[in-house]
């Protein structure tokens, strides 16, 4: 429906008016922060490493960790706006239900919503490979492709939780989602170190982290090495799963949003 | 434009369920156009789900209803191209300015922002918020966010505007400025369905009305046809401080012959001979209020106070429930 389509860029269009007054409020959680874990832990700790351990998979430190701070910035900005933001605009400041009442539908709320998250994460990360690369953390051109794979990462997370917000009719669940869900996940997705130094029983749980695709496929593409994701069908595998997760939450949240909006 | 043969708003058994509860229970109604149509009814009677599922934004349980002669089943965000709607809690953008929110909610309609701008300018000066241009919608009060939320609502230049419980929550003053816009866009010819609970705001802005209760409607007409078919000329309002004396009076206003007519038969005089005890109140429907005031003194009931005044729409809800309004 070319109606709904264009609903769904007039939602993109509010986030947008939204943003321009607000920029400023966001640039720390999704820009400053993860350059000072580039700085921190990347040159800082990074420098520690690689004197006693030498290279991490054949990378210096920085190299190695770039990517995965990058994946993680994308599923902190996907996951971080896919909560309190949602709960704002179904009950706390009912802007949805405003919107509802003109042509768009709640699915196209629920889709603008997503694609500005896209959006807002393509800045974010733009933002960290460059200052990523003039610290010397990102070795290949190839890395231009680590910015769609951090939307995918992002998507990955904010559709399913959307949809969940949704559901919700007040946000105690929400801190439970960042530090039972996000926070673990940012750790132990192979941002920090390989998945080899976890004990071997507990690597079949990094396998189902969204983030850990995420990871492996940024790591491909800003070192330029397909080997580092697993190989090339590996790579295809962990689009798959990240596309899997972005489909299936898209089912649910536009039941969700519906059930919320135009029940 | 289609011609719609005047009926903008067409009703039929319409009815609405969540789960097992049944909050609007198979109404007819139809709005005709540059009409002001109310419904009036206490807070549970179903008036929100009305409008919601006028405003397509609830879908029909059964029956039917349709909407600038299109189905609300089908044609929703056809048919919400062409409303104003004006909900009962705010759902103002209250991270952008007033100015923002006019222009953002009219690129929702995919009007061009050359559109949108000259009309924002004309709305924020008709309700007089053209100063606040800049301001964030957070700090202002209850009476102006209901202007920019009316202004909002006419940003698309709708067929129809939906006001739910317009003026609820609102001081008197905020509550004439509202009732005087909606009167002026009444004579610019807008259509207008609006909901309320305040008898006083359905006789001063609806030309025809229907009194719902507990998801039916129990009477339709305009303001003064309702009061004429459904109560009497006058009413007497005695109120008590004491239950027993309460109960006395009522027992003696049944001596004294006043409780002796029925509704609807004109004897009379429509809807008068009855007696209502509500609340601290037994209310007197009759012809002649000083007469019954002076019948029920001679029989002894004193008072805390007593008032005599013309019947109004809340009596005429009172005479078809047994309920007040505020209930």
């Amino acid at each position: 429906m070319a109606n709904s389509g264009a609903g769904v860029l007039r939602v993109v269009e509010r986030e947008a008016t939204v943003y321009r007054r607000l920029w400023r409020a966001s640039v720390f959680s999704s820009f400053v922060t993860p350059v000072l874990f580039l700085a921190g832990i990347g040159v800082g700790l990074g420098g520690l490493v690689d004197e006693r351990a030498g290279r991490v998979q054949g990378l210096s430190y920085l190299v190695f960790v770039t990517p995965g701070l990058l994946a993680g910035t994308a599923m902190q900005v996907g996951a971080g706006g896919s909560l309190w933001q949602i709960m704002a605009g179904t009950k706390w400041m009912r802007f949805f239900h405003g919107i509802v009442a003109t042509p768009v539908t709640a699915t196209g709320v629920y889709g603008g919503y997503l694609i500005w998250l896209a959006v807002r994460t393509a800045m974010s990360c733009a933002a960290f490979l460059l200052v990523a690369a003039v610290l010397g953390g990102v070795p290949s051109w190839w890395a231009v492709l680590a910015l769609p794979a951090a939307v995918l990462t992002a998507a990955a997370f904010a559709a399913p939780l959307c949809a969940f917000s949704a559901t919700q009719e007040t946000d105690l669940s929400f801190p439970l989602v960042i530090r039972l869900g996000v926070t673990p996940l940012f750790l132990f997705s192979a941002t920090f170190f390989p998945l080899a130094q976890l004990p071997s029983w507990l690597r079949p749980a990094a396998w189902v982290s969204p983030l850990w695709h995420g990871v492996e496929l940024c790591r491909a593409a800003t070192t330029g090495r397909a080997a580092l994701g697993g190989g090339p069908a590996r790579l295809v595998v962990h689009v798959v799963v990240l596309v899997v997760l972005i489909a299936c939450g898209a089912a649910w949240g536009t039941r969700t949003f519906t059930r919320r909006l135009a029940q | 434009m289609t011609d719609l043969g005047g009926a903008l708003v067409e009703g039929q058994g319409l009815t609405k369920r969540f789960g097992s509860f049944t909050a609007v229970a198979g109404i007819d109604f139809t709005v005709e156009r540059g009409k002001t149509f109310g419904f009036l009814g206490p807070n549970g009677a179903g008036k929100t789900t009305v409008m919601r599922m006028i405003g397509c934004v609830s879908p029909v349980s059964e029956g039917s209803l349709r909407v600038l002669g299109m189905d609300t089943a089908r044609d929703g965000a056809r048919i919400r191209g062409r409303l104003g709607v004006v909900p009962q809690m705010d759902t103002l953008d209250s991270e952008l300015t007033v100015w923002d929110n006019l222009l953002v909610y009219g690129r929702y309609f995919g009007l061009p922002r050359s559109v949108i701008r000259p009309r924002a300018e004309e709305l924020l000066e008709f309700v007089q918020l053209t100063d606040r241009r800049n301001d964030r919608v957070d700090p202002l009060s209850g009476g102006m966010k209901r202007r920019l939320t009316i202004a909002r609502a006419l940003i698309n230049e709708p067929d129809l505007l939906l006001l739910d419980e317009p003026t609820t929550g609102l001081d008197p003053q905020a509550r004439h400025l509202v009732w005087e816009r909606l009167w002026r866009l009444k004579a610019q010819g807008v259509t207008q369905v609006l909901t309320t609970h305040y008898m006083d705001e359905a006789e001063q802005l609806c030309d025809r009305l229907v009194i719902m209760d507990r998801g039916r409607i129990v009477a339709e007409g305009s303001p003064q046809e309702l009061i004429a078919q459904h109560a009497s000329r006058e009413v007497v309002e005695f109120r008590f401080e004491d239950r027993a004396v309460q109960d006395a009076a009522v027992a003696a206003a049944g001596e004294a012959g006043l409780a002796g007519g029925s509704v609807d038969r004109g004897v009379g005089g429509a809807g008068s001979g009855r007696v209502e005890s509500v609340g601290d109140r037994v209310v007197v429907y009759t012809d002649n209020g000083e007469r019954a005031a002076e019948a029920m003194a001679g029989r002894g009931v004193r008072a805390a106070s007593v008032l005599v005044r013309r019947a109004t729409l809340e009596d005429v809800f009172l005479t078809l429930t047994g309920r007040t309004l505020e209930d």
